[in-house]
């Protein structure tokens, strides 16, 4: 049902068609591609992409680690630290992003510049001079929680007799970490980034809902450079040619998640 | 004894330290959340003020006002999209999960890559079809059309973590079943779904997340009649003013149920989240 829908993209991405204009179907051959990359609005795309993509999953991973090893370890009221730790997740994209653009973050009546105001910070309108910054803030927000809760699960399926042991010979809190824990956890750290990955290259919500994809084309990704062109262009050919080179970029991460969801499975499966 | 009071007691001094920073870091992740809910409780003129008001008297007014207004159709939309597709894909994927699980077929592993692989196909590469078969069928608009679209963008899931679930049921199980004479509808009914209650929960948390809070199709398939929760929030980002409290009181109401749902059943949150791959 999925693919089916996709061969069509990639037939329609050698046509030339305006929605809004009858009988405007032609075939273009590679005119479509060749735009591509000439195309200033799609580098800027993959670009920004990229950027995103990178930066929400790295910090989204090392702040999601911290707090996956303070839930394991011996602190007040663990389960509801995490109860209330994983709401940013759950929260609706759209709800969240509107509430920290309009609540948060606008620089009249947003509680950050006046929480920040004594730094000289208080009249910073953060969503339109660092538009980037603040859609990976709310993205960081939102996906930490997830790779937190992944990561909890691989630091729970430790061996505490091997932990036991390690303090017995005189391994320090940082030896064990570097030693036993990060080895044990890197296959949940790969896994929760790689899906994560492949969620946050199909960011649309808080985009479109706090910049969108401006000023300029700041923080226009390829997803929402597609909904531009397909919704607000009406070229089908352009943004099917688009829809491609998404596809191409997801497919290659995809292609390592897959490989580490079977190899987790294998695990399993000789245990 | 006296060296290991000493340690006892900086045991305990390091829990008291470690416990102040988790909070505060919980504390930072959870305030967000917290704000929208103090924002909702609060009169436009508190919402909207500067500095912001912490100390005020809450009121339910803006809930009134957005559930006596316009919001309700687009909840219900929300609803019948979610549950709809919810529904259709447990009915679709059990059977699949099963086959590829109790009855492997060759190349078993092959169906499986295909499966989830469409699971990872960015929506970019299917809108602009959908969107076409869409207009040309006159389902631009139609609840229909996103329950068929929501089912189709997580029945791939449905049927891997399904899937996952039944490989631990052992099998002898089941050839204690067929000795018995029990036929595969008597096997599915008595076995099969007893036994993944949990997977199906898992399933349907799971596919109701993803569905509920979808957008990108949502805004892009749907203007009025069919439009759910999300769309209702796009109004709030011009043209009405400043509406703060009342945007906070409909962005609580919109992510109530998922955020209900999803404290409810964390343990299946985890487990479906990674497909099936961490318990």
């Amino acid at each position: 049902m999925t693919q089916i829908p996709f061969a069509l993209t990639i037939y329609y991405s050698f046509f030339s068609w305006n929605l809004l204009k009858e009988g405007s179907f032609r075939f273009s051959g590679l005119d479509n591609y060749s735009r591509l990359l000439t195309d200033e609005s799609i580098r800027t795309a993959i670009f920004n992409t990229v950027l995103l993509t990178l930066s929400v999953i790295a910090f989204s991973v090392v702040i999601g680690l911290g707090v996956a090893m303070l839930l394991n370890s011996e602190v007040f009221g663990k389960g509801l630290m995490r109860t209330l730790m994983i709401a940013p997740f759950l929260i609706m994209p759209t709800a969240g992003a509107l509430i920290w653009k309009d609540t948060l973050l606008n620089p009249l009546f947003g509680l950050l510049p006046y929480l920040l105001s004594p730094f000289g910070l208080g009249r910073v309108d953060w969503v339109n001079q660092f538009p980037m910054v603040a859609v990976v803030a709310v993205e960081v927000w939102r996906w930490t929680p997830f790779m937190m809760l992944i990561i909890l699960a691989g630091l729970q399926s430790q061996n505490l007799e091997i932990l036991e042991a390690a303090k017995v010979d005189g391994a320090n809190a940082i030896q064990t970490f570097r030693r036993i824990t990060l080895p044990l956890v890197r296959p949940f750290i790969e896994l929760g980034a790689l899906l994560g990955s492949l969620f946050v290259v199909q960011t649309f919500d808080s985009i479109f809902m706090l910049t969108y994809g401006g000023p300029g084309e700041d923080t226009t990704n390829l997803p929402f450079l597609l909904y531009l062109v397909a919704f607000q262009g009406f070229s089908i050919g352009q943004a099917s040619a688009i829809g491609v080179v998404a596809v191409i970029i997801t497919t290659i991460v995809a292609t390592f998640a897959l490989r580490t969801l079977f190899s987790i499975f294998q695990v399993e499966a000789r245990r | 004894m006296i060296a290991s009071s000493v340690d006892g007691r900086r045991a305990a001094l390091s829990k008291v330290v470690w416990s102040v920073v988790g909070w505060l870091v919980v504390f930072i992740f959870f305030f967000p959340v917290l704000w929208m809910w103090l924002e909702s409780l609060k009169t436009e003129p508190q919402a909207a003020s500067s500095p912001p008001t912490i100390l005020f008297a809450p009121t339910l007014a803006e809930f009134q006002e957005v559930l006596s207004g316009d919001f309700p159709p687009f909840f219900i939309n929300s609803a019948v999209a979610s549950i709809g597709s919810t529904l259709l894909v447990l009915i679709l994927a059990l059977p699949a999960a099963y086959a590829l699980a109790i009855r492997p077929v060759k190349r078993t592993r092959d169906v499986l890559f295909f499966f989830i692989s469409t699971r990872f196909l960015p929506f970019a590469a299917s809108l602009v079809p959908l969107y076409l078969l869409a207009r040309d069928l006159h389902l631009l608009d139609n609840i229909f059309a996103l329950v068929l679209i929501y089912t189709t963008i997580n029945l791939p899931l449905g049927v891997w973590l399904l899937r996952s679930f039944l490989l631990e049921i052992p099998n002898d199980l089941f050839e204690a079943a067929r000795v018995d004479g029990a036929g595969f509808f008597r096997e599915l009914t008595r076995i099969v779904v007893p036994l993944i209650a949990p997977g199906i929960a898992a399933t349907s948390l799971i596919c109701l997340i993803f569905s509920w809070n979808e957008f990108f199709y949502a805004v892009n398939f749907t203007s009025s009649v069919a439009a759910t929760a999300p769309i209702f929030l796009v109004g709030f980002i011009s043209g009405r003013g400043l509406f703060y409290a009342k945007l906070a009181a409909a962005a609580t109401l919109a992510s109530l149920p998922v955020l209900l749902a999803g404290w409810i059943a964390q343990k299946q949150l985890i487990r479906g989240l990674t497909m099936g791959a961490v318990k």
